[in-house]
């Protein structure tokens, strides 16, 4: 065992902090809970890509610097220390231009992680629906062949970045007749395709978080089928390994965690036996939740997709997410719930922010529930219910 | 960064589970609760001979010169197997101290034959009202007569001490500040030894020195220096237990998860229900967890880096995690799991004596507080 870094993964983690530092004092943006999600800014975006920084670890003939998922999990987690908004590639970076270098044509490759890696591809996803979310293989989306295309007729929800994304990773029913794990595809469709249209949906803290995506006979050239045909249901499931498997799970609020310590520090409140010992107890889960994740990143270095190893930290990690909010809401009293803009609001409004926008963290990317059924399952052996 | 043990500690892991498995039966365990002495002197010496009890010390004393690290995997298996007897008092509590802070000449006269395990140590550190093993609060008082010092004060969950040789004690040297450890003749004069009755049926003592004899050439590290032996002291002792628990909530997820494929009830395997699943789950997850926070610590100790914070974690999570893991595993195997035929009760026990070990949550959760800055 060892649980150190080398010098040199020590010295990149220092560069993405000088990096960030200077974004921050330049007044770029400020660090703001959920940026990574909800932060969209299409400069930031270009000067992380300029540093060779998103697709880091794809190999380097489609854009990517072949280094290390170690390298990158270090790499987020300092984009998430900070708060940075990072929305516009985390999608296509984590998990699209993944699924497309495992499953994509060399077309595909070409085509995509270039873009992506230089910060001028963003994806969304289009895997959920009204009737398909924890039971995504039930969904309803169809895909038509007609020639060289597929025609897509259907509805997507819950697609985050939605409103700008301009490409959206689609899973849809290719063949109707068989077994519904059996008839899923995965198709890259433009945004700005005829027939495909998004109407956003506003979450629990007044935010867009999503957009519902409509499909009207949208037209996607069969290049555009990532995989094989009928086999999307299975790379679905190895792409939503890697959608779980990253630290924003446990550090999509770290400017309250960090805020909420200052916050009691300089109020004296940090004298108080119980603000002590909530503090405290935040500390201790957050560490052993980063050992949870940094166990994933080590999983996929030996090329395997981590599979119950995010279920796990995923699981976890959001359960921290809402332990924090409620922690810093108890800390804050009635200055909790004053929203971000108000008169006399604490840190900038990340408590109520948070502690709102944390009752969703548990269901998206696989609910907690269904985490539990495959840690149950894959790691335990107990039988599939 | 590596999460997984080498080769070497794998194959130690199996060495010490085959043996375990073969000598450290549930009954065995029984007995030796119910015994006085609380170990087996056969088993004892065929430790010793399997290099174990010196696995951590320089060869040149006898010892077998592998890690901290190695050591945490041998007492990860000995939880699993609920080793009972003093083996974790003679090496994580008193050999290992020895090896910090002891004269040359001292380890020369100590080390061989605690390796050997001919003389049982163990450590005299709590007290009645410390117990949680906060060096700042030590009231045994060692005052200088004719050029020894003599012992007055009460020790209390000393483990062993009713079967111990040699002890090192704890004990105030000047009325403030001031913190001394001694090496002294456990079976010496004017010390009464009591053992206590404990849920796990370990063998933890209160011990009363009334004017014992602590020779002044006996004393271990600096005169009135102790207080930074001790605060290292306490973080291995802490993260020893950190490693028996972790062994014992693995054996627990893993009889647990058995049981749950194995019994039957409306017609189906429990496992296959969904809440016992997600129970399970939840199991496993705070096993990992306990798991490498318990490494994490264990890894910094062996490596000599300054590990306060880590160590507090570790401890501060295990105590919660292995409550629990055991409250679920009870839930799981039913009524059942509280008899005393079924092996559960002394994980259960074990369990929480260890976390009311070496600092309980509140005390370590103070710590990483401190180390927070807070």
């Amino acid at each position: 065992m060892d649980f150190s870094f080398t010098d040199e993964q020590n010295r990149f983690r220092q560069e993405v902090r000088d990096f960030l530092e200077e974004e921050i004092k330049t007044e770029y943006w400020q660090p703001a809970c959920d940026a990574w999600v909800q932060g969209f800014d299409p400069g930031f975006t270009k000067r992380v890509a300029q540093r060779g920084w998103i697709g880091l670890t794809w190999p380097k003939e489609y854009g990517g610097q072949q280094r290390s998922h170690l390298d990158r999990l270090i790499l987020t987690e300092e984009m998430l220390r900070y708060g940075a908004p990072a929305a516009l590639h985390w999608f296509g970076d984590r998990q699209v231009g993944g699924a497309i270098l495992s499953f994509g044509s060399e077309e595909l490759k070409k085509e995509f992680l270039p873009r992506i890696a230089r910060g001028e591809a963003y994806f969304g996803l289009g895997m959920s629906e009204p009737g398909a979310g924890s039971d995504l293989a039930s969904l309803q989306t169809k895909a038509v062949e007609d020639g060289d295309y597929y025609v897509i007729s259907g509805q997507k929800t819950w697609a985050s970045c939605a409103s700008f994304a301009q490409y959206f990773d689609v899973y849809a029913r290719t063949d109707p007749e068989a077994p519904k794990h059996r008839g899923i595809s995965e198709f890259i469709v433009d945004a700005r395709s005829p027939g495909l249209s998004r109407i956003p949906m506003i979450d629990i803290t007044g935010t867009e978080a999503w957009n519902d995506v409509f499909f009207d006979n949208v037209r996607v050239h069969k290049k555009y089928l990532v995989g094989e045909k009928n086999r999307g249901f299975y790379q679905v499931l190895h792409q939503l390994d890697y959608e779980r498997s990253g630290m924003e799970r446990l550090m999509g609020n770290y400017p309250l965690f960090e805020g909420v310590i200052r916050f009691a520090k300089d109020n004296k409140l940090s004298r108080e036996p119980s603000v002590r010992s909530k503090l405290a107890q935040l500390q201790i889960e957050f560490e052993v939740g980063r050992l949870l994740i940094y166990r994933v990143a080590l999983v996929m270095e030996e090329g395997r997709a981590p599979n119950w190893e995010s279920a796990m930290s995923k699981a976890y990690s959001t359960e921290f997410e809402k332990h924090l909010a409620s922690v810093a809401m108890e800390i804050l009293g009635p200055y909790g719930q004053l929203k971000s803009g108000s008169k006399l609001v604490p840190l900038r409004g990340m408590a109520a922010h948070s502690y709102l926008g944390s009752k969703g963290y548990s269901l998206q990317a696989g609910t907690t529930e269904i985490l539990k059924n495959i840690l149950a399952v894959r790691r335990l052996g107990l039988p599939s219910s | 960064m590596k999460l997984t043990l080498t080769e070497e500690q794998e194959m130690l892991r199996k060495t010490a589970r085959d043996f375990l498995a073969d000598k450290c039966s549930k009954k065995f365990v029984k007995q030796m609760e119910e015994s006085d002495a609380g170990y087996s002197v056969e088993l004892w010496r065929e430790m010793a001979e399997l290099g174990w009890i010196g696995l951590v010390f320089p060869a040149k004393y006898g010892g077998g010169d592998m890690s901290f690290l190695d050591l945490a995997v041998l007492l990860e298996e000995m939880g699993r197997a609920c080793l009972p007897g003093p083996f974790f008092s003679q090496v994580v509590l008193a050999g290992l101290p020895v090896l910090d802070i002891a004269t040359e000449e001292q380890k020369q006269k100590y080390l061989p034959e605690l390796i050997r395990g001919e003389k049982i140590f163990t450590l005299a550190l709590g007290e009645p009202g410390y117990p949680n093993y906060d060096a700042s609060t030590i009231a045994t008082e060692a005052t200088l007569h004719d050029g020894d010092y003599m012992l007055c004060g009460t020790k209390l969950f000393v483990p062993d001490a009713h079967v111990a040789d040699y002890m090192l004690c704890v004990a105030r040297t000047k009325p403030r500040g001031g913190i001394t450890v001694f090496l002294i003749d456990a079976k010496g004069p004017r010390i009464n030894c009591t053992l206590l009755k404990t849920i796990a049926g370990d063998k933890l003592c209160e011990v009363l020195f009334d004017r014992a004899l602590a020779p002044r050439a006996n004393i271990l590290g600096r005169l009135n220096q102790g207080r930074s032996a001790i605060q290292k002291i306490s973080e291995r002792a802490a993260v020893g237990k950190c490693c028996e628990m972790v062994g014992n909530i693995q054996r627990v997820l893993e009889m647990t998860v058995d049981y749950a494929k194995e019994r039957k009830q409306f017609g189906q395997h429990i496992g296959s229900f969904q809440v016992i699943q997600h129970y399970c789950a939840d199991m496993a997850t705070d096993v990992d967890a306990a798991r490498f926070g318990t490494y994490r610590a264990a890894w910094m100790l062996s490596g000599g880096l300054p590990c306060t914070k880590e160590v507090a974690i570790a401890k501060a999570w295990i105590g919660q995690a292995s409550q629990r893991v055991l409250a679920l595993a009870h839930q799981i195997h039913g009524a059942i799991g509280v008899t005393i035929e079924h092996d559960l009760h002394y994980y259960t026990r074990r369990a929480k004596a260890a976390d009311l070990a070496f600092g309980d949550v509140d005390f370590h959760r103070e710590i990483v507080a401190k180390e927070m800055g807070l």
